[in-house]
């Protein structure tokens, strides 16, 4: 029994440092299938709670459509539960090389292999395509499973200024010498909600040969004309060398990512990414659940229109109450409150009003930043968003911050 | 020596302020205040050597001797010499 006293008092002491800086994580626990209105117990141990879902990544609402369901079920009678092995020994179904050549279709790339998760994906794919003789240059606001990535890669790294392409080229300029360069931005910013000048980042990267990685994670399904993602919307389908994605979020929300894009790289994961090496992939029923997915996707656009026509009345419907919100047209809307506490309490008061929207502050974004990050999703109809409107704007008016300016708000309650 | 801390600080306030409000001076502490984060203190070396034609061998660019405009300075100077 190693587990002596004294080290358990060094684990409180620790934890308790953390609860007393307010950034103690608590789970809720849901007690309903995930949709647009879930089953919330909050505080533990209350009865659950009926309310209006305004934070899940589940952007297309097929978490719980009875399509993914029917296809899930059928994954596992035809293809059992586990494989109880890692890929290149005995746990690789056809689905799973089905799924991988029906994702390599949907993003318009040569080659795709699957990952236990996004984060494993991007946690993984440095350390097998790059050495010391190369270089990452990314953007400051990728998301943190990209850095433990690049900290696992031999590879120097560097950041750019979020979204400036000016610095980006400096940048580009400064590392020339290196063997092979590296660009690494996210497709959408999660925090922010905006979107990546991929555009302007593939011109860059071809006058300074380098290669472009982007993680769609939070664009895969919807973002573009046809839901391809980013480099759909930005006019550069095929241009991008590596995509990561996640078919944790609009993907069918359960679990599972890959890495897809240039063959040579897919091969170089598939003989030396260490997550795929060394952990089982994506359960059978998860995999055809995704291909049900992209299936339906494939097929219909009416899913992602609704989805942004849901998003355009949303910002119309805040703006004109007069909230702060931060620019961009994604399905990722932060509503900016800028104090912590303000944020923790208006959480709190839509929660009241049936409103389930999580307050984002220090560390999870910038000092001074704090905000009420809400998403939409296909799974909302007008009457969820107008119901969530009309608590939004009861909230913002028990606070005073309607039709306020992010220097009045900041003056009333600091940053 | 003066005009080596002035092009440090002028880079430092380039490549890593988004916020004028925040003010750097020779003695500012870079990385523990969080102005300047390990990753980025590649560039920052990188830019060291082209523009002095200097190599800094890696076990002499610690956080340590990077923590401030002044000690980036001092380290710098012991190279050009």
């Amino acid at each position: 029994m190693a587990y002596s006293k004294n080290v358990r008092e060094a684990y409180q002491g620790t934890l308790a440092t953390i609860k007393d800086a307010g950034l103690f994580k608590q789970e809720r626990f849901i007690h309903s299938v995930q949709d647009a209105e879930i089953e919330v117990e909050f505080p533990a141990g209350a009865a659950p709670k009926r309310v209006i879902n305004m934070c899940a990544n589940n952007y297309l609402g097929l978490s719980s459509h009875p399509d993914v369901i029917k296809a899930a079920h059928e994954g596992l009678d035809s293809r059992g539960y586990g494989l109880s092995s890692v890929r290149f020994i005995c746990g690789t179904q056809d689905i799973h090389r089905e799924l991988e050549e029906k994702v390599s279709e949907f993003l318009g790339t040569e080659d795709t292999i699957l990952f236990p998760s996004c984060m494993d994906a991007n946690a993984g794919v440095f350390e097998a395509i790059l050495t010391a003789e190369d270089v990452m240059i990314s953007d400051r606001l990728v998301h943190a499973s990209i850095i433990d990535g690049m900290r696992l890669a031999p590879a120097i790294h560097d950041t750019f200024k979020h979204s400036n392409m000016l610095h980006l080229e400096q940048k580009l300029q400064l590392h020339s010498d290196k063997r092979i360069k590296v660009v690494i931005t996210d497709g959408v910013f999660s925090m922010d909600g905006d979107t990546a000048k991929l555009d302007e980042m593939v011109a860059l990267c071809e006058k300074y040969d380098a290669m472009l990685f982007v993680d769609e994670s939070h664009s895969s399904g919807f973002i573009g004309k046809t839901g391809r993602g980013t480099h759909e919307y930005c006019g550069v389908l095929g241009k991008i060398d590596i995509i990561t994605t996640t078919f944790g979020k609009a993907l069918g929300g359960a679990s599972g990512g890959c890495v897809s894009g240039r063959k040579e790289l897919v091969e170089m994961c598939r003989q030396k990414a260490r997550p795929y090496l060394f952990s089982n992939t994506i359960a059978p029923v998860v995999v055809s659940g995704v291909l049900s997915v992209l299936d339906t996707l494939s097929k219909s656009t009416e899913r992602r229109d609704k989805l942004e026509a849901n998003t355009a009345f949303w910002r119309k419907g805040l703006t004109e109450a007069g909230f702060v919100l931060k620019d961009g047209n994604t399905p990722i809307v932060p509503v900016m409150l800028f104090n912590a506490k303000l944020a923790q309490d208006f959480s709190r008061d839509l929660f009241d009003e049936g409103i389930y929207a999580i307050g984002f502050f220090f560390p999870v974004v910038p000092n001074g930043q704090a905000r009420i990050r809400t998403q939409i999703s296909a799974a909302h109809d007008i009457h969820h968003l107008e119901k969530a409107l009309t608590a939004f704007r009861k909230v913002g008016e028990k606070h005073g911050i309607l039709g306020k300016t992010k220097q009045e708000i900041i003056e009333k309650y600091g940053a | 020596m003066e005009n080596l801390k002035e092009v440090i600080l002028q880079y430092v306030i380039n490549e890593y302020l988004e916020d004028d409000s925040v003010e750097v001076t020779f003695e500012t502490p870079l990385l523990t205040k969080g102005i300047v984060d390990s990753f980025s203190m590649v560039s920052l070396k990188r830019f060291l050597e082209s523009k002095y034609e200097i190599q800094i061998p890696d076990d002499r660019a610690t956080p340590e001797a990077f923590d401030s405009v002044s000690k980036i300075a001092e380290l710098v100077d012991e190279f050009i010499d």
